[in-house]
């Protein structure tokens, strides 16, 4: 399924997003909220990445970075060829039509005074130039896409059920064809039933018409669903990045073995054995960073030199990057397993934070 | 398509309606407004057509002393319905001739204010490069002594804009100016807070994300939203633009003192008020109902145009 041929659409390297912190009376620039802090990774064309972590970690702003919503602090972002951080306003804005989202929540996410067809119709407004009737046309056939009746058309966001609005986000959001999509948790704020709709409904338009998602979620048994490989985020950085089917059976990353203990097993004789991993303390404030590993306060694996020194995300098997100085390419184990310290210093010297 | 009933197909078919049809069908279900908007019809429609109908002079004198002092300070009759003034100028044509200039004053000082003060919110609000420099600068307005400003304003400018415009019209421009440019710090501070917390909707962001240019992210998804307090701000403007200009005629620093405007009648009958409580009562009911109306139509407006109220 994932074999090396296939195009990548979407190139990250070593994103950062700081969030500037101004206190005291001058208003002086006191420090950053490290939002998200050097992350890299790939998206293959036709695939889903799904994108989990706890609240605050810095998903939201992965995805927003990646569509240029914010001026990034550094690293590179190539969509389709173009290093979309880089590209001149005029140029973001003919990219523009390649990258689409679909917001958190459908609600705030709809201006409450446009009409389904007003939203629908804002993106072929700014990126061609159809006669009334061919655009009315093109928003008949989105909505009929996402499954809306044509009827609604006249009728206000506010008029419409969750799930529904949740269909005229993603109906502008492929206005314009679009062959990357970042779902910002789409299903986050919809009642179960409807999850499941919704995520059937991405499914099925990303098979027909070929798209690439990033899917971000906090919702494990959800992305286990949709996603193809799964990255799994801690306080700004990639703890590890795995296709999904081996993330789910064996997760190599300490971090990602205490958040998917938290999953269900579909199966019931292997539910009964689940154990769930209980973190101690608080994630730490993404404005001041631990020293070295950034899961050094929580990680029940912690040793010494997770304090001094940050790992690299590297490819410990193949299609598997975990970012651990005990999870090595020799020994594809899960960390805790008593090799001594020196045994497993890592080769690549990792940055300080 | 095909499974829809023909008559559903119909409807379907039905292009997009313009939007302004629903706002005017919810504005005609608002009582109060409607009766606003009567009401201010009337009101423009009197001070209008009303010299056409109203022939006395509102600065007529009787020139003989005698029949002067006998026509003074009359009561109603038909010949004068609202009575006359202490130099026995007809009232109610002093009302027509001064509501033409009160209402007039009222309405563009207003539309100056809002916009000065709409302009300023949104870009202190969207840009924030601009935020500092534009809310320091309105407070600086907001700290100003304003009489001493619009002294040094009338001293440096009448005679110019007099020259110009001929000595009404002149007036008229630089009392309008000059109230615009004074008034429009709370709209701004209203607007700019709206705006800020606007800016951060998913939906400003969502426009962001398809290249929605900042100036049409502004006119689309901005101005629609904070439409409210604009409205807010600009039926209140109205009254105090009245009022404001007849203080500023009262100080000699607006229009000549014959010159009628509703705030002036209001300020040379206070002191005849115990004799003659008509006096007062005439222009500050043309007042207070210009400005009733004036707030009845915009929160027509403002309910007409949130379609989260049409629907009800
Ligand atoms: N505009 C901003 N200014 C300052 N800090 C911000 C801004 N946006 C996000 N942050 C901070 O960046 C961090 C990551 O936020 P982000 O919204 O990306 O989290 P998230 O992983 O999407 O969380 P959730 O699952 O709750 O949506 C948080 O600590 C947040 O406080
Ligand atoms: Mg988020």
């Amino acid at each position: 399924m994932l074999d090396a041929g296939r195009r990548k659409l979407v190139e990250v390297r070593d994103l950062k997003m700081y969030f500037p912190i101004y206190s005291g009376l001058l208003r002086r620039h006191t420090g950053d909220v490290k939002a998200v802090d050097g992350v890299s990774f790939d998206i293959f064309e036709g695939e889903t990445l799904g994108l989990v972590g706890e609240s605050g970690c810095g998903k939201s702003t992965v995805g927003r970075a990646l569509l240029r919503l914010y001026e990034l602090t550094g690293g590179s972002v190539v969509i389709d060829g173009d290093d979309v951080a880089k590209l001149s306003p005029e140029a973001l804005r003919q990219k523009r039509p390649t990258m689409q989202m679909v917001f958190q929540d459908p609600q705030a996410s709809l201006n409450p005074r446009m009409t389904l067809a007003g939203i629908i119709g804002e993106p072929l407004d700014e990126h061609t130039s159809l006669t009334a009737p061919e655009k009315l046309a093109r928003i008949y056939q989105l909505m009929d896409q996402v499954g809306l009746n044509r009827n609604f058309a006249n009728r206000y966001p506010h008029e419409f059920s969750g799930g529904q609005r949740q269909r005229i986000g993603i109906a502008r959001a492929l206005a314009l064809n679009p062959k990357f999509i970042v779902c910002d948790e789409p299903i986050a704020a919809l009642d179960v039933s409807i999850q499941a709709q919704v995520v059937n409904l991405l499914e099925e338009l990303q098979d027909r018409l070929g798209l690439t998602y990033l899917f971000i979620s906090h919702d494990l048994s959800m992305v286990r669903h949709i996603a193809d490989r799964v990255a799994v985020m801690y306080l700004g950085q990639i703890a590890e990045l795995s296709p999904r089917d081996e993330l789910y059976a064996q997760p190599l990353h300490p971090y990602a073995i205490a958040l998917l203990s938290a999953v269900p097993e579909p199966d019931p004789s292997r539910e009964g054995a689940r154990q769930r991993i209980i973190l101690q303390g608080d994630v730490p404030s993404p404005a001041n960073p631990p020293k070295g590993c950034n899961f050094s306060t929580r990680c029940p694996q912690v040793q010494a030199i997770c304090h001094r020194l940050q790992p690299d995300l590297i490819e410990v098997a193949p299609l598997r990057f975990v970012a651990c100085h005990f999870v090595q390419p020799q020994q594809a184990q899960p960390a805790g397993s008593t090799g001594g310290t020196e045994a497993t210093e890592p080769t690549q010297q990792g940055v300080n934070a | 398509m095909t499974d829809l009933a023909p008559m559903k197909l119909d409807e379907a078919l039905k292009p997009p309606r313009n939007q302004w049809w629903d706002v005017w069908d919810q504005f005609k279900t608002h009582k109060g407004a409607l009766i606003g908007a009567f009401v201010l019809g009337v009101l423009v429609l009197a001070v209008v057509a009303g010299p056409l109908f109203w022939r006395i002079d509102p600065a007529f004198i009787e020139p003989d002393a005698v029949k002067m002092i006998r026509s003074r300070n009359q009561g109603f009759s038909l010949a004068h319905p609202f009575g006359t003034d202490q130099l026995g100028r007809d009232m109610l044509a002093r009302m027509i001739a001064g509501g033409k200039v009160s209402l007039a004053v009222g309405l563009v000082a207003m539309l100056i204010s809002i916009f000065i003060g709409t302009t300023i919110g949104v870009l202190a609000g969207y840009f924030k490069r601009l935020d500092g420099p534009l809310m320091r600068m309105t407070d600086l307005f907001l700290a100003l002594p304003l009489l001493p400003l619009l002294l040094v304003m009338v001293m440096l400018f009448r005679e110019t804009l007099a020259g110009m415009f001929g000595p009404e019209l002149g007036t008229f421009f630089l009392i309008v100016f000059a109230i615009g440019v004074t008034s429009w710090m709370q709209a701004a501070r209203i607007v700019r807070g709206e705006v800020l917390a606007l800016k951060e909707r998913e939906f400003v962001l969502a426009a962001r994300s398809i290249g929605t240019p900042s100036r049409r992210v502004i006119l689309r998804h901005i101005l629609p939203n904070v439409m409210s307090p604009i409205m807010v701000a600009a039926t209140l403007g109205i009254a105090s633009a009245i009022i404001t200009e007849s203080a500023l005629s009262f100080l000699g620093l607006g229009f000549p003192p014959d010159f009628p405007t509703w705030g002036r009648l209001l300020f040379d009958g206070v002191e005849y008020m115990t004799q003659f409580p008509d006096r007062v009562i005439w222009p500050g009911l043309a007042i207070s109902l210009t400005v009733l109306s004036v707030n009845y139509i915009g929160d027509g407006l403002r309910d007409a145009l949130d379609p989260r109220i049409r629907g009800r």
